[in-house]
């Protein structure tokens, strides 16, 4: 109790003073890294302010004097109770470990994933395949409307590389869409997953219409030829975002889950932090595969040639994301 | 104006302001500024790698506005930790949601959020997720476990400087101004300080007006002699009232 609030005051003012003093130069000065003593000091300080302002409290209601106290209380404790050091050297051995252990600690999540884009698929397949009019609804871009027989004779044929001058900011331009579609894909798992759940279905629907348009016309070898060189990575990594965004999605409805949302959330944030980068990390490579390789085809690259660089960046993924950081 | 609750494991109870839909518009506006000053200093930037190529050239600004755009946030909210430019300005800052430190995690997932937030376009889905939350967290705050706060710094003001006196006369009755300190509302006095400050740049109709309603505000909280104030002018018993408010 506070018998006499002046000599309460006085007392105590030098100890906030010093409190407000640590803690501005710690907003100031972001990098300083405290000594043992230092530290000690702001802890006393910290508990010698907190007890300040539980005497206020019960003392009575000097509105202005408790807001002071209090808002210093509140910026120590955020100091104080850290308890995680900040990042400090960049190990690069368990990063690269740290991407496929969150992909397997969620492997349901990506099934699902997988699940939704293959029911896609299976949607755009039938699609095409029943009603061919639909492929100017399905297609994603102009140049796939032409049958593929004009495509295929055309890029085959052709004397000029139509992308001279271009495949840098070309494959620049592809990695940042598709990093912007799987931030997308991830980010709308916060829609309850309802919004990661259509855009993974609607990437299944064009992948199945296109396949379904350039097998059923007997262009399979082009097809493979074409996608499978950057597709082997971009479309795995879209699905990686697909599977943060259900990760997300999980964590915010938590089906019988006892923790609250707010330690649920806190759980999986790293997992989704690493998956994500490393999905925007796989689709730096796909934009140079795409620009550079995926657009020649037969004479320039064979086809066999592309499929097998192709499978073996598949099998190199899967082997990455199934074993690398297993102890 | 909505306040975050916090309770320590010491038993300790404070509270910290969030930081209203506006205020928080109000930065991102500085922030939006920020990233179109630094397109027109990439573009410019990129132009001198036209030596190695246009292609070459398109390609570095277009990575570079990419990664700009997206780091802008991140890099800032954990070096600044959790404040950009335009939080800054507008004394915002983004915690723990428990009211901790910020986590690179966090940064970086309320950042990815943000295109989510955005739809369809000027933060539509994020404003009214912010009006709707008892937290006030929009999307990416939400997934995050983060709040934006509004910085509860408060310093006190240099009562020897802006009401300069000799002698209080509400001070020499110190159970009467323990009562004013007990019943004055912290923004009515940061109030009375500024107009204070300021007293100088009034116009004398507009300065009698101010400190008329100041001074009727402080004497309706609590009723002083009519010896301790005999013959104070409004303005002279509004610093009496801070000072003693300060106990200067």
């Amino acid at each position: 109790m506070i018998l006499d609030p002046a000599r309460f005051v006085d007392m105590e003012r030098v100890y906030w003073n010093e409190l407000q003093v640590i803690l501005d130069k710690l907003r100031a000065e972001p990098g300083w890294r405290m000594s043992i003593p230092e530290v000690t000091r702001l802890h006393y300080l910290y508990e010698r302010c907190s007890a300040d302002l539980v005497r206020l409290d019960t003392f009575s209601t000097e509105p202005l004097l408790r807001a002071y106290v209090e808002s210093l209380v509140s910026r120590a404790y955020a100091e104080i109770h850290e308890t995680r050091a900040p990042s400090g050297k960049v190990r690069w051995r368990a990063i690269v470990a740290a991407f496929p252990r969150a992909f397997r600690r969620h492997l349901g999540a990506f099934r699902l994933a997988v699940g939704l884009t293959l029911l896609g698929c299976a949607f755009g397949w039938f699609a095409i395949r029943t009603d061919p009019d639909v492929k100017a609804i399905l297609m994603p871009f102009p140049g796939l409307l032409d049958p593929p027989a004009t495509r295929v004779t055309r890029e085959e044929s052709a004397r000029i590389d139509r992308l001279h001058g271009q495949k840098a900011s070309f494959s620049a331009m592809l990695m940042t869409h598709n990093i912007q579609v799987t931030m997308m894909t991830l980010a709308f798992g916060v829609t309850w997953g309802v919004g990661t759940v259509i855009l993974l279905f609607y990437n299944g629907v064009t992948l199945g219409a296109i396949s379904a348009d350039y097998v059923g016309a007997g262009y399979t070898q082009f097809l493979a030829g074409w996608l499978l060189p950057h597709g082997a990575i971009e479309i795995p990594a879209i699905l990686l975002g697909g599977q943060a965004g259900l990760v997300l999605a999980g964590a915010l409805i938590g089906w019988g889950e006892r923790a609250s949302r707010a330690d649920r959330l806190r759980s999986v944030a790293r997992d989704l932090l690493v998956i994500g980068l490393g999905a925007a990390a796989l689709l730096v490579w796909a934009g140079l595969v795409e620009a550079f390789v995926s657009q020649y085809h037969q004479p320039v690259l064979p086809y066999g040639l592309k499929i097998a660089f192709g499978l073996l960046e598949l099998a190199a993924l899967s082997i990455y994301l199934a074993r690398a950081g297993r102890v | 104006m909505k306040a975050l609750r916090i309770e320590t494991p010491e038993g300790v109870v404070f509270s910290l302001q969030l930081a209203t839909p506006v205020l928080r518009a109000l930065a991102w506006s500085v922030d939006g500024a920020m990233l179109i000053a630094a397109s027109v200093v990439i573009g410019r930037v990129s132009g001198t790698f036209a030596a190695i190529g246009a292609d070459w050239a398109n390609a570095i600004a277009t990575l570079l506005y990419f990664v700009s755009s997206m780091a802008y946030g991140m890099a800032f909210e954990w070096y600044w930790r959790g404040q950009t430019l335009g939080k800054r300005m507008f004394g915002l800052r983004v915690v723990d949601a428990q009211g901790l430190r910020l986590r690179p995690a966090q940064v970086v997932l309320r950042n990815l959020l943000r295109s989510v937030d955005f739809l369809p376009g000027a933060y539509l889905v994020g404003a009214t997720a912010c009006l709707l939350s008892a937290k006030g967290q929009r999307l990416g705050d939400l997934a995050a476990n983060t709040v934006v706060l509004r910085e509860a710094k408060l310093l006190e003001p240099d009562v020897e400087h802006i009401a300069p006196a000799k002698y209080n006369s509400l001070l020499a009755l110190p159970y009467l101004a323990a009562r004013l300190r007990s019943r004055v509302d912290p923004d009515a006095v940061r109030i009375a300080v500024t107009a204070l400050a300021l007293r100088d740049g009034y116009d004398p109709p507009a300065r009698v007006q101010l400190f008329g309603e100041l001074a009727g505000y402080f004497r309706a909280l609590v009723e002083f002699p009519e010896a301790a104030v005999e013959g104070l002018t409004d303005e002279q018993y509004v610093r009496s009232a801070v000072r003693a408010i300060y106990r200067k």
